[in-house]
């Protein structure tokens, strides 16, 4: 019967294409919706420019790309993945046991993190510290000792700041953006409270312990590295209401920044960059989250973008070197190049110019 | 009555009277009721009127494209010197700097290079790309002067549409004081036009809005129905007939039935997951393509179609299948000749129903990668590819304004090619069902 045949027909499809996974033809990208903005359009440019098709890029988050990429060698696995921050060395040890063991590492600007608010309000002066005063789970009370975060208002946190709701729209904790606010801003904030920048340097048990002990930190937390202990206590946001999780989607929360003008939203800098007419970001220990003070670094919440690639693959999937080649050249991520247009904060030229030799002669990254 | 009345001394009523008395507060709680309901109802259509009212007034805009006319000479020298006509020489030809060079003759007075790089920013990056095209389809050009309309960078586009506003200062906006000057002079030369946007229905996916077009993940959606299609509607047919017709009534056949009852409440993640761990990392089947998604879809929606195929075979009635017993029909010839083609127009309509609930399904395509930055459009079923329920996710997602709008105008296709299918299927079940 017909049916039959239709049956036979579409299961001899779908094995064939079994076989058909074993080459492939165009280059494979998977990593950071941080990245990705960049990555796309370099990408698109590249299809359109030479005879090499155009790279798939999946927007998997920084953690989701390195776990594909460290996978092993072969074309089921990707070529190249973005990251929001560096490698780590777990993530590393676990490519080297796959057999990943050549990757070449490649800086490709710095992104910043604005906090912003509706343009309808007036403009947020804050320093690092109020962001840690305000948005921690647990912060030092009167007596130095941690208590669940008091404040509801941000004349709580800094008499100088207006007497509104801490209405906080931010990512999830799976985004890099979250990961990066928190290391950056919240971190950066809590080390300027002098009891928890000790426990941060504090090495051993006896000097750990102690100072959890003057903070009131849950012995359960303990490590003997206190830098671990800093990063519990500094890096957990507060559950109750006044961080709001808004999502991966940055145009969200403009939107709802619009919408509320009392609340302050988290989100990268080319997101402020296009709503300009709608939002405006915070000065942060004075200031302001723009395209010069973000590059010259004087800006305090920026991190460095990266994307690795695998260097066993380069000559086997067609275009990868020529890809890398064409993220690095001048056009694409100088001063004046078109990434710049997407929102990127080049490098300094003289880092540029390291990357990129490294990049040509496959440099491969020591950890 | 009045008897009844005298002779106990106590008012009682008949029952005639009792209804009398209760009727109006009767009638006024079946009002009430009804117009409950009928708040109800309004409620429900007020929202999708919101909801199609939102998408439909910031969508339609993106079927227009502004256009900007660009007089470009297209000189022997600076594509083809030798006069080769090679393909190769003339893919190579630097067609950006004669769209620059274009611009340049246009407003001579521009001078210094951030001036110049505003002015290069009017119109998009795509023009370069559009005149290549043209020369390469006929090098007899090259010599001549040619004029064509290019579509504007999508700023300018806001800017034309409205979504940006002039009044503003100029820091908060994107588009320039100067760029403004230039916009007038042209639009006062006659060189900006609002056109068709073709490129929104024959492109794939871009990182420049006005370059952005569904036609890729169009592709992709077919491809993915097509392997779905092929697979869930003969399996999916030939699992109804056996467990209705043939099936002994047993507890395997029961604990079967339960099963498949319950698949079809399973989240749709769930089959991402599954088709993740079995069709790539056991098969090796390549990701992002579009077989592994109708795979993936075939097992949400096969539920749905063994349910509803189910239900039709139930609906044919069993004199019909006694007659052609009685006639020495063996059981094959019986379902085969009678039954299947009365049951048929009920096994589509849930095949398209099920069809539908695929074509806007995501959720499960995250898992196995379709969720990518994909330009080519693609040929096959292995290609990589996305759909167009993940392109509407991916634009939403993006920082520029210019997808705003082609959200919207993507939610609509989809939102066309839904309800057409649902009208399909309710056109098959009129014209072919067959009341016993």
């Amino acid at each position: 019967m017909n049916t039959k045949h239709l049956l036979l027909a579409a299961m001899a499809v779908s094995f064939s294409t079994a076989s058909m996974a074993a080459s492939r033809d165009h280059v494979n990208i998977v990593g950071s919706s941080t990245v990705y903005p960049f990555a796309t359009v370099v990408a698109e440019k590249f299809g359109k420019t030479t005879k090499f098709k155009t790279p798939k890029i999946e927007s998997t988050g920084s953690g989701g790309g390195m776990k594909l990429f460290c996978a092993g060698i072969g074309v089921e696995h990707p070529d190249i993945t973005n990251a929001s921050r560096r490698i780590k060395k777990s993530e590393f040890e676990k490519c080297q046991k796959n057999g990943v063991n050549a990757i070449l590492e490649v800086k490709v600007g710095y992104d910043g993190i604005a906090v912003a608010n509706s343009k309808k309000s007036k403009q947020f002066k804050l320093t690092r510290k109020d962001l840690f005063m305000a948005l921690a789970k647990d912060v030092p009370g009167k007596d130095g000792k941690l208590m669940p975060n008091p404040c509801k208002t941000w004349k709580c946190v800094n008499p100088a700041l207006p007497d509104s709701k801490i209405e906080v729209l931010g990512p999830p904790p799976t985004s890099g953006t979250r990961d990066a606010f928190a290391e950056l801003a919240m971190g950066g904030g809590a080390k300027k409270i002098a009891d928890l920048k000790a426990l941060r340097k504090a090495k051993g048990e006896k000097d750990v312990k102690a100072l959890m002990e003057k903070l009131g930190v849950p012995m359960k937390a303990y490590n003997k590295k206190g830098k671990k202990v800093f990063k519990k206590v500094a890096y957990t946001v507060r559950e109750d209401g006044a961080y709001i999780e808004a999502g991966e989607n940055d145009n969200l929360i403009v939107q709802k920044l619009e919408a509320n003008p009392n609340a302050l939203g988290i989100f990268g800098y080319s997101f402020l960059d296009q709503n300009a007419d709608k939002v405006q970001g915070a000065l942060i220990d004075g200031v302001a989250p723009e395209f010069e003070l973000i590059a010259s670094g004087k800006y305090p919440v920026s991190r460095p973008l990266f994307f690795y690639v695998k260097v066993a693959h380069i000559g086997k999937v067609p275009g990868i070197q020529e890809f890398v080649n064409a993220f690095t050249s001048e056009q694409a991520w100088g001063d004046e190049g078109y990434l710049t247009d997407k929102g990127l904060i080049p490098m300094p030229k003289a880092e540029r110019n390291k990357y990129a030799t490294d990049a040509k002669v496959a440099n491969n990254l020591k950890m | 009555m009045n008897n009844q009345i005298q002779n106990n001394g106590v008012e009682r009523l008949t029952s005639m009277e009792k209804v009398q008395a209760g009727l109006a507060q009767r009638y006024a709680k079946e009002r009430r009721f009804r117009r409950l309901g009928l708040a109800a109802v309004m409620t429900g259509l007020l929202f999708i009127a919101l909801l199609l009212g939102s998408i439909v007034s910031n969508g339609y805009s993106a079927f227009w494209q502004t256009e900007v006319q660009l007089e470009v000479q297209l000189e022997q020298a600076d594509i083809d010197p030798e006069v080769s006509r090679d393909p190769e020489v003339l893919s190579v030809a630097d067609y950006g700097g004669l769209v620059k060079r274009s611009l340049r003759n246009t407003f001579p007075e521009v001078k210094g290079r951030r001036d110049k790089r505003k002015l290069y920013e009017m119109v998009s990056s795509g023009a370069a790309f559009q005149l290549q095209d043209m020369v390469m389809a006929n090098p007899d050009l090259i010599g001549s002067t040619v004029k064509l309309w290019v579509p504007a960078d999508d700023d300018i586009d806001m800017l034309v549409k409205g979504h940006i506003d002039r009044s503003k200062p100029e820091s908060e906006r994107r588009v320039k004081d100067q760029q403004l000057e230039w916009l007038d002079e042209l639009t006062s030369q006659g060189r900006i036009r609002s056109a068709f946007n073709t490129i929104f229905f024959t492109a794939g996916d871009s990182r420049e809005p006005e370059l952005a077009g569904i036609w890729g993940a169009a592709v992709g959606s077919m491809f993915t129905l097509l392997v779905t299609l092929c697979l869930s509607f003969p399996i999916g047919v030939a699992a109804a007939v056996y467990l209705e017709e043939f099936a002994p009534v047993n507890r395997w056949t029961d604990l079967i039935e339960v099963n498949i009852n319950n698949l079809a409440a399973v989240p749709s993640i769930v089959f991402g997951l599954l088709g993740l761990a079995v069709f790539i990392n056991f098969f090796g089947l390549p990701r992002s393509a579009p077989v592994v998604g109708g795979l993936v879809l075939t097992l949400m929606t096969l539920p749905t179609i063994i349910i509803a195929s189910r239900a039709a075979l139930k609906s044919v009635p069993p004199s019909i299948r006694e007659a052609a017993l009685g006639l020495g029909a063996s059981r094959m010839q019986m379902v085969f000749h009678h039954v299947l083609p009365l049951a048929m127009p009920g096994m589509l309509t849930g095949t398209i129903i099920g069809m539908a609930q695929a074509l806007g399904e995501s959720a499960p395509l995250l898992m196995i990668g379709m969720v990518a930055f994909i330009v080519d459009i693609p040929g096959s079923i292995t290609d990589p590819s996305t759909v167009m329920p993940v392109q509407i996710y991916l634009w939403a997602d993006s920082p520029e304004r210019a997808f705003v709008e082609r959200t919207s105008a993507a939610i609509m296709l989809l939102l066309g090619f839904l309800v057409s299918m649902n009208a399909l299927a309710v056109i098959l079940r009129k014209k072919f069902e067959r009341r016993w």
